[in-house]
């Protein structure tokens, strides 16, 4: 047996909250007078939470060894089957209710067309994004909606109000996602079918798991929670719009692997994923606070995704 | 001895390939069979429809007396009866953690699927010292399985069968591969197997390494069962012949 401490465990994910300790600072040497006060958090936690919660569910999907390009239609649709029930019903709990099993289904769907049709999850997902786009644009005839009366109800509250003032609902909602994806991913017989399916499905397979049950509820989870992201950027925004969800492409896959999630499935962290969600929505505001032209971002993105990955790629190996 | 598993005349085929033609034989309890053939036996697919990845074409297999039935039978079934299949490099997902490997589909949970990871924890250290008998210190369950070395991998395998109680070991090839020091702690494993009251049936192409183990030989050739030996009646040497001349005979011009 050769010697390895189990330190090297929590090695990434030690170094990733470093790496956000560190831009944190920089930030605030750079423009104090922004990154000491309470409002740039505040605006942190009302925008991260909506690409943060699909990123969780994308981090099950990549262990899985699944990709789901079809998610920011996904939150379009969840969006828009919830803003038009609502404009046309004024039910809230029906709204929410119908918003979230569309997205379900929709994730239920890729599923089924990626396990029972066996076409490669990263090919069915593109072509599904395009088809639940242009079912949404069909449906909504490329026109907003609405929801001004939205911020009017109690649920405004709920969904995106502020607590104490302050903290927007939102981001207890990411929280919350987050802890019980946690559990899920960690500590619950889900999550492990999910690790070993990633892993090794012929494998997973002889261990009497349910591979593809277990690969279809990954991808209808995903459909769940970008449905439930999109309802809140509805209810946050007070308006419904078609292209919804189409910034967050990039966003979310990037937030998965800074997290540490291993594109080779099998490996991931929940908590890499908050942090890396975090470091991508801190980085616009800080490079702009500082007073570099907003065309940094991208680069700067860049930058931090290859080196991340390029980090965990070398930490794997030297573990080997 | 009683037979534990009864097979009566499976067959099995791939469109127009016959892998498999009425093969029937029995394993007795607490027995050890050796399986030996060429490649394209069949052993590999006899294997399969034991272990519950895909039903004969016809055919029966019974159980302790009890009837198979195919139809719902499945690799979580047949486990579920006892048979644990130990595969030359499928067995373990590698980065995953021991614990976790040795409880795969079997977790201890709470009634909510919440895995209980103390109580597997301390299992899974109870199995790397008792069964396997590692003795490196600063074992850790929560090490991936990639840090074992490959017979400590199929020590892990066989570890896991024993400690579910399986009463079947099937060992497809666990020895191809290792090293001889390694390939010795494996057949150390496989007796242990025996030393617990369980069966086993014992995959590979290595004659010497199945004669060290098995109680009773069993030769398989286009799909047939075609020699059932007992070891008392046999050697290492005439066994090995009695192979070869069953190999010759498939190439029609040598």
């Amino acid at each position: 047996m050769h010697k390895l401490s189990s330190f090297g465990k929590y090695t990434s994910q030690f170094a990733i909250s470093l790496l956000l300790i560190l831009m944190l600072i920089a930030f605030t040497l750079a423009s104090p007078a922004t990154f000491l006060g309470w409002s740039i958090y505040e605006a942190f936690l009302s925008t991260i939470p909506f690409f943060a919660i699909p990123a969780l569910a994308m981090t099950l999907a990549i262990v899985c060894k699944e990709m789901d390009m079809c998610f920011p239609s996904t939150i379009a649709l969840g969006g828009f089957v919830f803003a038009w029930l609502w404009t046309h019903t004024g039910s809230l709990g029906l709204s929410i209710v119908a918003g979230l099993l569309a997205g379900t289904a929709v994730g239920w769907l890729n599923g089924f067309i990626v396990v029972r049709v066996g076409v490669p999850s990263i090919i069915a997902t593109i072509g599904t994004q395009f088809f639940w786009r242009g079912v949404v644009m069909l449906l909504c005839a490329g026109l907003a909606l609405d929801l001004t009366g939205i911020r009017e109800t109690a649920l405004h509250h709920v969904f995106a109000g502020r607590l104490f003032g302050v903290v927007p609902a939102q981001a207890l909602w990411a929280l919350g996602t987050a802890i019980l994806m946690w559990l899920m991913f960690n500590r619950h017989v889900f999550g492990d079918a999910v690790r070993f399916t990633g892993d090794n499905s012929e494998t997973a397979l002889k261990m009497g798991i349910d591979v593809d049950r277990t690969r279809i509820a990954v991808f209808s989870l995903m459909g769940f929670l970008c449905a439930l992201s999109g309802i809140m950027v509805c209810i946050e925004m007070g308006s419904w719009w078609p292209t919804q969800g189409e910034g967050y492409l990039l966003l979310v896959f990037a937030s998965v692997f800074i997290g540490g999630t291993s594109a080779f499935g099998g490996q991931g962290s929940i908590y890499g994923t908050c942090i890396g969600a975090t470091i991508i929505g801190i980085v616009e505001a800080g490079i702009i606070s500082a007073g570099l032209s907003g065309f940094w971002t991208r680069t700067f993105y860049g930058v931090i995704i290859v080196a991340s990955v390029s980090f965990y790629n070398i930490l794997s190996k030297r573990q080997k | 001895m009683t037979p534990f598993l009864h097979l009566e005349n499976i067959s099995k085929s791939f469109g127009a390939v016959r892998s498999l033609h009425k093969v029937s034989f029995d394993l007795g309890s607490n027995e050890i069979l050796g399986l030996i053939g060429d490649n394209g036996a069949g052993k590999s697919t006899l294997i399969k429809i034991l272990s519950g990845v895909f039903p004969p074409d016809s055919g029966a297999f019974s159980l302790d007396g009890k009837k198979v039935n195919s139809r719902n039978y499945s690799c979580a079934q047949a486990r579920k009866f006892g048979i644990e299949t130990v595969h030359q490099d499928r067995s373990l997902a590698e980065k995953q953690s021991l614990w976790r490997n040795v409880f795969a589909g079997r977790h201890r949970t709470n009634s909510l699927g919440f895995i209980r990871i103390d109580l597997e924890k301390a299992e899974t250290l109870k199995i790397l010292y008792d069964i396997i008998e590692l003795t490196a210190d600063g074992l850790d369950p929560d090490l991936p399985v990639s840090v074992l070395s490959g017979g400590e991998r199929q020590g892990l395998a066989i570890g896991r069968a024993m400690y579910f109680q399986s009463r079947i070991v099937i060992l497809d090839e666990p020895t191809t591969a290792l090293s001889l020091r390694e390939t010795e702690k494996v057949l150390g494993f496989i007796k242990k197997i025996k030393d617990a009251g369980k069966s086993c049936i014992f995959i590979s192409h290595n004659i010497a390494h199945v004669f060290a183990v098995a109680d009773r030989f069993l030769i398989m050739d286009r799909g047939m069962v075609v020699a059932d030996i007992l070891k008392k009646d046999t050697s290492l040497i005439a066994l090995t012949d009695r192979l070869l001349s069953v190999c010759q005979k498939e190439i029609p011009h040598a």
